[in-house]
């Protein structure tokens, strides 16, 4: 039985969205001066500035509906582990380059069928917020999708690494279409779809890059869960500690 | 046109203040001189991208990480711009980088210090891009075409980067006893390595006289040095820094600062490889670029394989 009410619900719905662009975005914002050509240097942390400027305007929803004079920050930087909601695949580390693009892939594709439901979702914020964000990740998606496809037809070694990325990262994948008791409340409020339809979409736009890139999603394993209900990987905590470190140590200082 | 002849053209062209283009004759000396300073530069930009992507994932806010992301990514991007701009000189990016791992090749001494803190993050923008803001000022001039339209098009970010910097500043002076100890100590490591940014003394500047000649400089390391602290000395009184220089006195006949003594034994230090990161800037732009081969060559053997391909389907 849910007790959470629709306000309650849409503030964790708003987590959920700010929490996977901000665990993505620092991801990405590893691959600061270590990038593979400086052109590709630039082209992940501009992914990942994208990333913080959705987090930010979803933080900023969050914030309002809460009504606690909290900014984005606050929630942003102030909660534990269990208390961040992004799904699995966007704590994971970043690997070497195709591990990071693949991973790119396969969350881009997912963004990118999300964004375009919620752009038509009956709450106002949350449908400006979808359109403006969707416009960025049909970027990040086509950038990923070009990487794969080179990747998977450029030498040996670069099939090979792809083909690994997508052997450890497929398992986190159905992770992103949980649904859980905030998407119970949603729908039944008639704000959010049930967004588990998106995986069939989902699915075979994957597909076909990874048909192009030569690839071959792997058979027989077991898919991992629990990011929305704040049960992660050993990873986020780690992420956080660098994420939170000035916060924490000077608390109530303004930067 | 005999070389003499051509010798002739060029001086000329420089003596009426017009710009050198990459496909005008130009002295081997002019060319080697404008290689090794383009290169240097480009190199800077890219090396600098390590000490404060040091502290991109550690930034204390979201509106602190976009801007530090955003900066370095003009930096990266003015590091893009230099090297095909010294390309244009007949010399491509891959030697270049062979050029720096290889130690023949240099970047801005300044990236051989650590950012220890968050402050340090203020710091270098304010005193790092501010004296590069005031080189890269005077270079606009500079007598080399690309390298001249370069600088134009790079000051109008570097301001930015320098507001910036000044800001985190502010914001900390403004802040708990904790945040100014940590401007202070910021300032107290950034100010002396900011203005030896600058180089040598003018008397003892190995290639100032020839670049002055031939306008690839345009104002002497002295002059462009005093310039900076003349506009950063107030900028730190004002906010209540202390500048750690305990005989800087401000000169009521010159109208400038005067400074103590800078230590130039440091300096060829830090040149010569003794910094406290040298051997760690370094070390990480040589690993990380041997570990990005791969993707390098795959890219290559795709786009290859694409243009096959697109022959094939042409002929057949
Ligand atoms: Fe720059
Ligand atoms: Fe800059």
């Amino acid at each position: 039985m849910s007790t959470m009410n629709t306000k309650e619900a849409l503030y964790n719905f708003c987590l959920r969205l700010g929490d996977n662009n901000l665990i993505l975005g620092q991801r990405l914002a590893e691959w600061c001066s270590n990038g593979p050509i400086l052109e590709e240097d630039l082209a992940m942390t501009n992914l990942s500035l994208d990333h913080f400027g959705q987090a930010e305007f979803m933080y900023e929803y969050a914030a309002e509906l809460e009504g606690k004079n909290r900014t984005a920050d606050d929630i942003a930087y102030l909660r534990n582990e269990r208390g961040y909601f992004n799904s699995l695949i966007t704590e994971q580390p970043n690997g070497d380059f195709a591990f990071t693009m693949m991973k790119q892939l396969l969350y881009s594709t997912f963004a990118k069928y999300l964004y375009e439901t919620l752009s038509a979702s009956s709450d106002k914020r949350l449908s400006e917020l979808a359109a403006r964000a969707l416009k960025e990740i049909k970027y990040h998606l086509r950038h990923s999708s070009e990487w794969v496809i080179r990747l998977g037809n450029g030498t040996e070694e670069s099939r090979i690494r792809a083909q690994q990325a997508l052997n450890e990262l497929w398992w986190y994948t159905a992770d992103m279409f949980v649904v859980n008791e905030t998407d119970k409340e949603l729908i039944k409020a008639q704000i959010i779809t049930d967004l588990s339809g998106l995986y069939p979409k989902w699915k075979s736009s994957v597909e076909e890059t990874l048909k192009l890139a030569n690839l071959t999603i792997p058979a027989h394993g077991h898919m991992y869960k629990g990011g929305y209900d704040g049960n992660h990987t050993e990873h986020l905590g780690h992420i956080l500690c660098e994420l939170q470190y000035l916060q924490r140590a000077y608390p109530g200082a303004k930067w | 046109m005999t070389e003499e002849e051509k010798l002739t053209r060029f001086n000329s062209k420089i003596d009426k203040e017009e710009k050198i283009e990459p496909k005008d004759w130009m002295p081997d000396a002019y060319r080697k001189t404008m290689i090794r300073q383009l290169s240097q530069h480009a190199h800077s930009e890219v090396i600098g991208m390590q000490p404060e992507g040091n502290w991109v994932l550690r930034a204390p806010s979201l509106r602190a990480k976009k801007i530090l992301l955003a900066k370095i990514q003009d930096e990266g991007g003015h590091g893009l711009y230099l090297y095909s701009a010294t390309e244009t000189l007949g010399i491509d990016r891959d030697e270049m980088i062979q050029q720096l791992h290889e130690g023949k090749a240099k970047y801005s001494n300044i990236f051989n210090y650590p950012a220890l803190t968050w402050a340090d993050i203020g710091a270098i923008g304010w005193l790092v891009d501010g004296a590069a803001i005031v080189n890269q000022i005077s270079l606009q001039r500079t007598s080399y075409g690309p390298y001249s339209r370069g600088m134009i098009r790079i000051c109008k970010e570097e301001s930015f980067h320098q507001r910036q910097g000044y800001e985190i500043m502010v914001t900390m002076m403004n802040g708990t006893p904790e945040q100014k100890q940590m401007a202070q100590d910021a300032m107290n490591r950034w100010w002396w390595p900011s203005l030896m940014m600058f180089g040598p003394p003018d008397n003892d500047s190995s290639h100032t006289k020839q670049s002055m000649r031939w306008k690839i400089k345009r104002e002497s390391n002295d002059v462009l040095r005093q310039r900076f602290i003349d506009k950063t000395v107030d900028q730190a009184h004002f906010i209540g820094l202390t500048v750690p220089d305990k005989d800087l006195k401000f000169n009521k006949s010159t109208g400038h600062w005067d400074i103590g003594k800078i230590n130039w034994d440091e300096f060829h230090e830090v040149i010569n490889g003794n910094g406290p990161c040298n051997k760690q800037r370094l070390a990480h732009h040589i690993k990380v670029h041997n570990e990005g081969r791969w993707v390098r060559e795959a890219a290559m053997a795709f786009a290859e394989n694409e243009t096959r391909t697109k022959k094939e389907l042409v002929t057949h």
